[in-house]
């Protein structure tokens, strides 16, 4: 049986955090109640579409999916339940802000289903959280991560971020110690990134822009400089390793056997469908986006008004050129790389009658390696992966 | 023809004085136009031209006026260039006039290029009456405006039509004026022909458009006539007039008439600007004065963005310059830029403007290299050349000494601003010559300015330091001796050719620093560190360095949505196009282009 990935984006939050670019918002509870009511119908209408496939990952993200009463959840898993036919070792997992932890909260998404929590500490530094427009502190943090072994969450994720405003080197050294301390099953460290359109942009984006940087150390109003970025991000790699996780991934790390499942999936350009407003699918190399207009959403699936068109952006039929650029830019975010063999099974074309060039000057130069049947990126090519990736558009 | 009834000028004013309104308020006034046909301003019909509100090319319009005497008269109506680029232009069109209207802005005043512009038409003899424009503006002062033109120009005044070219007043007045204040052409119609050209284009049915005074004699289709200076000879295929925004044909042209000529010539080198034309077989004794070969003053490299585009940019460069006989080129290469063109210009707009038509008319993407002027090299062994091209320039062991062009600069200034003016004149190697005040509040400074000096942004700088109140006029006074060297830049430690200029010596350290310290905001990273350095003479004298490039930002890629991370590569991977490659280090276009601006931060 063929298998297929479930994203379903809960797209609200108590507040806009800072530096927040995702399709999120804050809502009544009217709006939320109509919001899972078109959910249900969505998720509802791809069952036939979906018969022929096996379920091995679901992710609740947003926004803040832990917002919302839980029984919506609930309630989500049950129809999602009835709909596909989700493996017996199908990977559940819900992203959780600290700040809206409740103890029986956790126990709902436990009976539910749900067998994965990741936990968006972002730092342990509490002058950190709040420039960030965080609502939580560490110590709410810790009673929420204690609350979930509790209940039985044995699968965990924590976000941690670099290069915040004010975050000195050690500081954030701290902040990673912690979280090992806390021997969570995985850790996903990213770099801030100033957007354009958040209120960061406007606070930090100049700044963000120069290419090197002025702040100084500990300065709370600079953003930390290029330097103490790169140390950062060696100080992530070098804890961690010593500490029994290992990078599979550009930006994340795991214990033994417990990557996320339904991250490779987008790496490997696996079949995921995405539920929800602003959701993206790629199924059998045809990608779309959902509409991000909630009006338009929920008028579609609660009301039948306006067509499916209309709320479906962006759709591509990926062709033959497409498909190969995306498994390369993709599946080189994989620390394992990209299978040279698996490429010519899909394309009917050798990687590197395609790539020829290309690889070969990234060989030489140390950026990529080919190990046995993976072509993948070195340490120093991790480490500048897009100047890398860019090259393998066509 | 009846010359008595024919009336041939031009308009003067300095920039933004209402010079262009006022001529298509006389056309319209005449009725050769009909409202519909009116385009804004008749006269100037370049894009380029009507973005920047100025008169690039020359032309004419012949007008019919029914004066308050009874009598028709015929008016020519000749547009002059307004920059000084183009002041040989200027110069031939003014000859070829008998009178001249100077158009004062009655909020302004007398300024530089009024003085400037007047002071060119009375050395062409011809008889000037002012008149005072904008006078609807709510700070007009008319009156002392007439004062002011008596007592700094010294031509009459007080009966000055007052006008508001905009608002369409006061032009009868003005009509009149031109009827009785400017003298009717005294050319004898039985001496042989004898005609002055003042300006040509070039039609690809009817080859090039000869655009005449004629002076004594008359000009008949069918005639054999010949061009005194280039020798060229020719037979005259169509006469006429110049109607508003078209040709009318005639049968002949008689002295004293402004009209133009065709005569299947196919280059226009032929047919240059002031040269004298006469018929072959009834030659007149001697060409009319005046004439000379216009020559480049400021040359740079062309070269085209996309390096297989090189043949597209010669064809342009040929068809610009069917239409613009002071457009030099030739052939050049570029290690770093590839094939090119060495281009010679007027001067820094009409580069502009070349610039400008090549990328909006022909669609090409240009790289432009520094401007430069042409410098005399004395060489030890006694030789001498001219050198436009800096890399050409001989090893410093084999030059005895160079000269580059000075410019007699006049600035006109209110007297606020005359310390910052003098400290910008002095920062650019200005010798000071005098001082004139022309009234309490206002002043001439008089400076030698070396040409190399003014040629970037000179302008604008004087226009940022005066608050826009000054105003500047030059002309070109000779060669004269001077310490200059060739800067070098140099990227990864390999010359860049294209990047080379000359450069006094004394401002050579600042200029390499401010080169190099722009490149390093062009030059993006690569995986490897990249000095930058600027050397004289294989002496660095600045540097910078790109740092190396050691990690990416660790960007979340968000549920599955990867168009974001596609339009990243893809634009990464659009801005490596657009680079050069030199050596190992790969340039943006814009680099090259943005030492050009320099002072723009200042």
């Amino acid at each position: 049986m063929k298998e297929v990935s479930l994203y379903i984006h809960i797209p609200f939050c108590i507040k806009k955090c800072l530096y927040c670019d995702f399709l999120s918002f804050p809502a009544s509870e009217k709006v939320q109640e109509s919001y899972f009511n078109a959910l249900l119908h969505e998720i509802d209408s791809y069952k036939d579409k979906l018969s022929g496939y096996s379920v091995k990952s679901i992710f609740f993200g947003g926004g803040t999916p832990s917002l919302p009463n839980a029984l919506w959840i609930k309630r989500t898993m049950d129809t999602l339940r009835s709909s596909y036919n989700l493996t017996d070792d199908c990977e559940i997992t819900m992203e959780m802000n600290p700040a809206t932890e409740a103890a029986e909260k956790l126990n709902i998404y436990r009976k539910a289903g749900i067998n994965r929590l990741s936990i968006g500490l972002q730092s342990t530094n509490d002058t950190e959280l709040k420039k960030l427009g965080r609502m939580h502190d560490y110590d709410t943090f810790l009673k929420c991560y204690e609350d979930a072994r509790q209940a039985g969450f044995e699968n965990i994720n924590i976000d941690i971020m670099s290069a915040l405003p004010g975050q000195s080197i050690d500081s954030y050294e701290k902040t990673v110690r912690r979280v090992v301390q806390l021997s969570p099953e995985h850790i996903s460290a990213y770099s801030l990134i100033i957007e354009e359109g958040t209120p960061f942009y406007d606070m930090y984006g100049d700044e963000a822009e120069t290419e090197y940087r002025t702040g100084e150390n500990g300065d709370s109003s600079y953003l930390p400089t290029e330097d103490e970025d790169r140390q950062m991000y060696e100080l992530t790699l070098k804890i961690l390793e010593e500490s029994g996780y290992h990078r599979y991934e550009i930006s994340n790390y795991a214990k033994k056997d417990l990557e996320c499942r339904h991250n490779i999936t987008y790496w490997t350009r696996g079949n995921y469908v995405g539920f929800g407003i602003g959701a993206a699918s790629l199924l059998e190399n045809v990608r779309w986006n959902n509409t991000r207009v909630l009006a338009s959403y929920t008028a579609y699936w609660n009301d039948n008004i306006g067509t499916y068109e209309d709320i479906i952006c962006d759709r591509e039929e990926l062709d033959q050129k497409a498909q190969m650029e995306e498994y390369m830019f993709l599946g080189l975010r994989l620390v394992e790389g990209v299978s040279i063999s698996k490429f010519e099974e899909y394309f009917g074309i050798k990687l590197i009658d395609v790539y020829n060039d290309i690889v070969k000057n990234f060989t030489n130069e140390g950026l990529l390696v080919i190990n046995g049947d993976k072509l993948g990126l070195t340490k120093k090519g991790l480490d500048v992966s897009n100047y890398v990736m860019s090259e393998f558009l066509l | 023809m009846d010359q008595s009834k024919i009336r041939n000028f031009c308009i003067v004013a300095h920039i933004d004085h209402g010079k262009s309104t006022l001529a298509d308020r006389i056309i319209e006034k005449t009725g050769a136009l009909t409202d519909r046909e009116m385009q804004n301003q008749v006269l100037d019909n370049m894009d380029i031209e009507r973005e920047r509100g100025i008169t690039i090319k020359s032309q004419a319009v012949r007008m019919v006026y029914k004066a308050k005497d009874g009598e028709e008269y015929i008016f020519n109506m000749i547009d002059t260039p307004g920059h000084v680029d183009f002041g040989y232009e200027v110069s031939r069109s003014l000859a070829a006039c008998d009178g001249a209207i100077l158009v004062v802005d009655a909020t302004q005043g007398v300024e530089a290029q009024t003085l400037a512009n007047v002071y060119l038409a009375l050395d062409h003899d011809l008889d000037v009456f002012p008149v005072i424009n904008k006078i609807d503006l709510p700070s007009a002062q008319p009156q002392e405006v007439r004062d002011e033109i008596e007592d700094v120009i010294g031509i009459e005044a007080q009966d000055a039509p007052l006008v508001s070219a905009k608002n369409g007043i006061g032009i009868e007045d003005v009509l009149e004026a031109v009827v009785h204040k400017i003298p009717a052409p005294n050319g004898n119609p039985t001496a042989p022909l004898k005609a002055l050209i003042f300006d040509s284009i070039y039609d690809s049915y009817r080859g090039v458009i000869v655009f005449m005074r004629v002076r004594d004699g008359v000009l008949r289709k069918g005639m054999k006539v010949k061009f005194m200076a280039t020798g060229a000879v020719a037979e005259v295929v169509e006469v006429g007039y110049f109607g508003p925004g078209r040709f009318i044909p005639a049968d002949e042209l008689s002295a004293g008439m402004v009209g133009y000529f065709t005569a299947s010539i196919k280059n226009i080198q032929d047919s240059r600007v002031g040269d004298t034309v006469t018929e072959v077989a009834k030659p007149c004794a001697e060409a009319l004065p005046g004439y000379k070969k216009v020559m480049p003053m400021v040359y740079c490299g062309l070269y085209p963005a996309d390096t297989a585009k090189y043949p597209d940019l010669r064809d342009a460069l040929e068809k610009l310059q069917l239409n613009d006989a002071s457009l030099f080129y030739e052939p050049e290469t570029s290690q770093a830029l590839g094939f090119g063109f060495r281009a010679g210009f007027l001067g820094l707009l009409h580069l502009e403007v070349i610039q400008e038509r090549l990328e909006r008319e022909y669609n090409l993407d240009l790289v432009t290299t520094a401007p430069g002027v042409v410098y005399k090299v004395y060489k030890t062994d006694g030789t001498s050349f001219e050198l436009t091209n800096p890399s050409n320039l001989p090893d410093p062991s084999e030059i005895d000494y160079m000269e580059e062009p000075i410019v007699n600069g006049e600035i006109m200034v209110t007297t606020d601003y005359v310390g910052a003016i003098m400290q910008l004149c002095q920062e650019r190697r200005g010798k000071y010559l005098s001082t004139d005040y022309i009234e309490t509040t206002r002043a001439i400074l008089k400076y030698e300015l070396p040409l190399n000096e003014i040629i970037y942004d000179f302008f604008d700088a004087l226009k940022s330091r005066s608050r826009g109140y000054a105003s500047f006029d030059y002309e070109l006074k000779g060669y004269e001796r001077s310490e200059l060297v060739k800067l070098d830049i140099l990227i990864n430690k390999e010359n860049v050719d294209a990047l080379s200029f000359i450069v006094h010596k004394d401002g050579a350290y600042e200029r390499g620093r401010k080169m190099c310290e722009k490149l390093k905001g062009e030059i993006p990273r690569h995986l490897f560190e990249i000095p930058i350095q600027a050397a004289v003479g294989g002496k660095v004298i600045a540097r910078e360095t790109v740092r190396a490039m050691r990690k990416d930002v660790l960007a979340k890629c968000y549920g599955g949505d990867i168009s974001r991370k596609r339009k990243l590569l893809e634009k990464q991977k659009e801005g490596k196009k657009k680079m050069r490659q030199i050596g190992s280090v790969e340039i943006p276009q814009q680099a090259f282009l943005s030492v050009l601006k320099l002072d723009e931060d200042n």
